[in-house]
């Protein structure tokens, strides 16, 4: 990877990055009205927390200055603090672990079964087992996850009594029907794609050519059609990581887990503006770091990426 | 020097004599692009079940009375919650309305949602997209990093926190925040086939007759690069039509008396697990109606092989 | 012949695909003497591509299908090799040069690791000594400061040096048979002639013989011993290349020296083939040229003309050879 690109790339960050936390904070604060009650609901204040917070977030400045303020507190870890008192960013390392550990089980599934079904898939191509796989996983992409979520609580919570239907107090047993719920779609999507990918590099000249000079296939395939698949995978394995981290919402409050995404709602619910605005702009940064790593990794894998 | 001279990109040529008729392909006439879509789709038995689908949820949509349905608004509180019978199909719901009335009704204002982000999506992709793609330099950084910033608030989060401010909305202004944070994803891909278009023969070779680049872009490079775009508009159907389902559970998106199943599925949660049917026939077309559009989505795409396309002219 | 390196007997190979069965190549036999070059002509369609990953057996299955024939390397019919067998043969007996280097070489390898690779597995040395072969082989086919070049990427190559490192891993386990697939159709003119050039002195250097494929007649005659004309998946003349030069026997060949562009006939149009390329799916009946000969008669259209000697070691597949002008 070229030095050039790598700066470049780098570089990128900072104006995506301030860009994304300039419209979070702008949707919130500069669209008319009055952003204090907004970001209480419309909920009557007492006189002092309501200068409380004005104070809090500058909003006596120019916009530019309040925005300024606001990224400074960001890099201090500062991310206000809610009408009742308590730092966001205490609610947010608090629920972290849970977001945490639903991600890790989703991202398993989704790279375990993802890549198994497209392995097998394109291995077996034309045979009852690829139409099948095809099939299911289409099933998977189709279901939505507010679907999917209320089928498996249903079925294997209330009905089979295998797992818990919600909560976290039964340790990693509470994890599995949320992990699923999130992960088997995911890993339907990736199947797919990373199916055809592999079918189509299969197609390709330089592997009749690697044949042609008498390489065995099993070493053409794994060698040479891997790393020619493996771009648009490790692109979408990066998307869905940092779709996981930002909090799944709907698989939280279905499930009933104190993560990230049920404390957004709950600051929803709750008309609690700072907490919202916190976990979205959470959110955003790790996307855009994630995305980073996903395209220094890219660059690494196909040399071409970085002459573009 | 206008390029009329160059042929469009679906041509017909018709055979002048026996002999090319012999040599013609499929019995004398040149298949045009489209015609061999059409050709490829006719033969997918998904395309049918897809089809079929979305005719009946249209139909639903503009003509529910077609389906037996009674007055959606016909509910009596003491009706609460009755099981399925010969009244009530799908039995009732808490306050007591038809359900399957209610569930039919439902289809509307999914659609509505599917129809207004996916036309919009292609508008915007199709205008930002291709002008990145194809002018490049500062239009392509100016547009693209645009892009990047509103691509890294995911799609829901960012919605959440709109339709927060808003304390949710109808159809048209959920479909609206949708789109908002939904548009980079169509129009990068947009951009991406106008760039590998450009490259092309036919686009050179209009380049050397003096066609200056709005027209290449509009003649050449827009017909040929739509299909991607078609496939991906089907697919923004289904996910937008999820997306809406979930933002309204959630409690930020329709709220009555907008008839939706996300605010079904809603209701119905707090009923679960003990009147589960409430939850089941709003789940079963949400399902219908999102793997409608994604079959579309498949065989179209099938359908738009690449290879068909072929290489230069 | 006496002992020809690669023999092939009536091959036929069919496509069997949704709208029906293509005949790519039917019937089609000639012979490859030791450090001979047989230009094999057509255009596109015309079997010859086919016909040659048909030998190396490396078609897709489906939907290609090789339904008849042999192909003899020495005493060995390959369509009875076991894979493992004819993987042997691959690249070391015989051995192929595809048209476009950049697709034919992987792009997230470097030259050098695809080169060295090739070397390992097949002669089961060392990497560092296979690196040192490759340093050779790239001198071998002429190119310029070979170091930085094994840790290059493909798509930092021009098209000619990129060819070039195609030749070298073709020719790098000294094959007995060079199937060269249309080596230059995608490289500049002035770089085809050098790579025909490498091709040549190779060939003569080492006593291998070449099938040398392509559309183009210049490059035919330049190079070759004998040209075999394919049209429609059937050989239609076979010859010694001068003779075949001056005196087509087939109205295709004839039509195709035709087309070349003359400098001295500037103020003519450029004479073309008439007609279009046949439709494989449903073929012309007889002799599959007639609905664009000048020559065709009612005969034509019954059945497939033989192969008649029109003069020493040149045959051609036409009734009316003897009417044939250049």
């Amino acid at each position: 990877m070229s030095k050039r690109y790598l700066i470049r790339r780098l570089l990128l960050v900072v104006p995506v990055l301030l860009g994304t936390i300039l419209i979070v904070f702008a949707l919130v604060f500069l669209t008319p009205g009055d952003p204090v009650a907004r970001l209480a609901g419309n909920k009557p204040l007492a006189p002092s927390t309501y200068n409380e917070i004005r104070t809090q977030y500058h909003l006596g400045q120019p916009f530019v200055v309040q925005y300024l303020y606001y990224l400074d507190g960001l890099v201090h870890g500062d991310l206000g603090a809610t009408f009742t008192g308590r730092d966001v960013s205490s609610i947010i390392s608090e629920r972290f672990p849970v977001t945490l550990k639903l991600t890790l089980g989703a991202f398993a599934i989704e790279v375990v079964f993802g890549l198994l079904l497209a392995v097998v898939a394109a291995v077996k191509r034309r045979t009852f087992l690829d139409s099948a796989i095809l099939v299911f996983t289409l099933f998977m992409i189709t279901v939505p996850i507010l679907v999917l979520g209320f089928v498996l609580q249903y079925v294997f919570g209330v009905k089979l009594h295998w797992l818990p239907v919600a909560g976290i107090r039964d340790g990693a047993a509470s994890y599995v029907l949320p992990s699923l719920t999130l992960g088997l779609g995911l890993a339907a999507s990736l199947g797919r794609l990373a199916r055809s990918n592999v079918l189509d590099n299969m197609q390709g000249e330089h592997i009749r050519a690697a044949i042609a000079r008498g390489l065995p296939r099993r070493r053409v395939v794994g060698r040479h059609v891997l790393k020619n698949s493996l771009v648009p995978i490790v692109t979408i394995l990066g998307l869905d990581f940092a779709y996981l981290m930002g909090g799944a919402v709907i698989t939280e409050t279905i499930f009933n887990l104190p993560g990230l995404g049920n404390a957004l709602i709950t600051g929803i619910k709750t008309q609690n503006g700072p907490m919202v605005v916190g976990l979205v702009t959470l959110s955003a940064i790790i996307f855009v770091f994630t995305n980073l790593f996903v395209d220094l990794l890219c660059a690494r894998i196909d040399p071409r990426i970085s002459y573009e | 020097m206008s390029d009329d001279l160059l042929p469009p990109p679906e041509s017909e040529v018709k055979p002048r004599s026996l002999t090319e008729a012999i040599a013609m392909p499929t019995g004398g006439k040149q298949l045009t692009l489209w015609g061999d879509v059409w050709h490829k789709l006719k033969r997918d038995k998904r395309f049918y079940v897809a089809a079929f689908l979305i005719a009946i949820f249209v139909l639903m949509a503009i003509a529910p009375f077609l389906f037996f349905v009674k007055d959606p608004n016909a509910c009596a509180i003491t009706d609460s919650t009755l099981p399925m019978s010969k009244q009530h199909w799908f039995g009732t719901d808490i306050l007591g309305c038809d359900y399957y009335t209610r569930v039919i009704y439902g289809a509307r204002t999914s659609l509505e949602v599917g129809v207004i982000v996916s036309s919009l999506s292609i508008v915007i992709a199709l205008t930002f997209g291709a002008s990145a793609g194809y002018f490049g330099g500062w239009v392509d950084t100016v547009i693209s990093r645009w892009a990047d910033i509103w691509f890294s608030i995911p799609t829901i989060l960012g919605a959440l926190l709109v339709l927060t401010l808003f304390n949710g909305g109808g159809p048209v202004l959920v479909s609206l925040v949708i789109v908002m944070f939904a548009w980079p994803d169509m129009t990068r891909l947009v951009r991406s086939t106008v760039i590998s278009g450009k490259s092309r023969g036919y686009v050179r070779a209009a380049r050397t007759m003096g066609s200056r680049g709005r027209r290449i872009l509009r003649r050449h490079v827009l017909p040929n690069g739509i299909a991607p775009v078609l496939v991906f508009a089907a697919y923004v159907v289904g996910s937008s039509v999820g997306a809406e389902a979930g933002l309204t559970f959630l409690g930020v998106g329709l709220r009555l008396p907008t008839i939706s199943w996300g605010l079904q599925l809603a209701v119905a949660d707090t009923r679960f697990p003990e009147d589960a049917y409430l939850m089941f026939w709003p789940s079963l077309f949400l399902c219908l109606l999102i793997g409608a559009f994604i079959l579309l989505g498949e065989s179209l795409r099938d359908a738009m092989d690449p290879k068909l396309f072929g290489g230069d002219v | 012949m006496s002992d020809p390196v690669l023999s092939i007997d009536d091959l036929h190979v069919e496509f069997r695909t949704e709208d029906g069965v293509v005949k790519a190549v039917d019937g089609v036999s000639y012979e490859l003497g030791k450090g001979e070059i047989i230009a094999v002509l057509g255009e596109s369609g015309s079997g010859k591509t086919v016909h040659a990953r048909a030998v190396l057996r490396i078609l897709d299955t489906p939907p290609a299908h090789i339904t008849g024939g042999r192909a003899m390397l020495g005493d060995v019919n390959l369509f009875d090799l076991d894979e493992a067998d004819m993987r042997e043969v691959r690249g070391a007996r015989i051995a192929m040069l595809f048209q476009d280097p950049h697709t034919a070489l992987d792009p997230v390898y470097t030259v050098g690791d695809q080169i060295v690779e090739l070397l390992r597995l097949r002669r089961g040395i060392s990497t560092k000594e296979a690196r040192d072969q490759a340093l050779e082989l790239l001198e071998r086919v002429g190119i310029p400061s070979p170091e930085g070049r094994l840790n290059a990427y493909p798509h930092q190559l021009s098209g000619g040096i990129a060819q070039r490192v195609m030749v070298a891993m073709a020719v790098a386990l000294d094959p007995d048979v060079l199937l060269a697939d249309e080596p230059t159709s995608s490289l500049d003119v002035t770089v085809q002639a050098q790579v025909l050039e490498l091709l040549g002195s190779l060939v003569s250097e080492t006593e291998m013989s070449m099938v040398l494929i392509t559309h183009n007649l210049a490059v035919a005659v330049g190079l070759a011993d004998r040209i075999a004309v394919m049209y429609a998946g059937q050989l239609v003349e076979l010859g010694p290349a001068k003779e075949v030069y001056a005196n087509p026997k087939h109205p295709y060949t004839a039509a195709l020296l035709r087309s070349i562009p003359d400098i001295e006939r500037r103020d003519e149009r450029l004479p073309a083939i008439k007609g279009a390329p046949p439709n494989l799916l449903h073929p012309p009946s007889g002799c599959p040229f007639h609905p664009r000969c000048p020559y065709a008669t009612e005969i034509c259209l019954t059945a497939m003309p033989p192969l008649d000697e029109v003069g020493p070691e040149h045959v051609t597949a036409c009734y009316h050879w003897d009417e044939v002008q250049r």
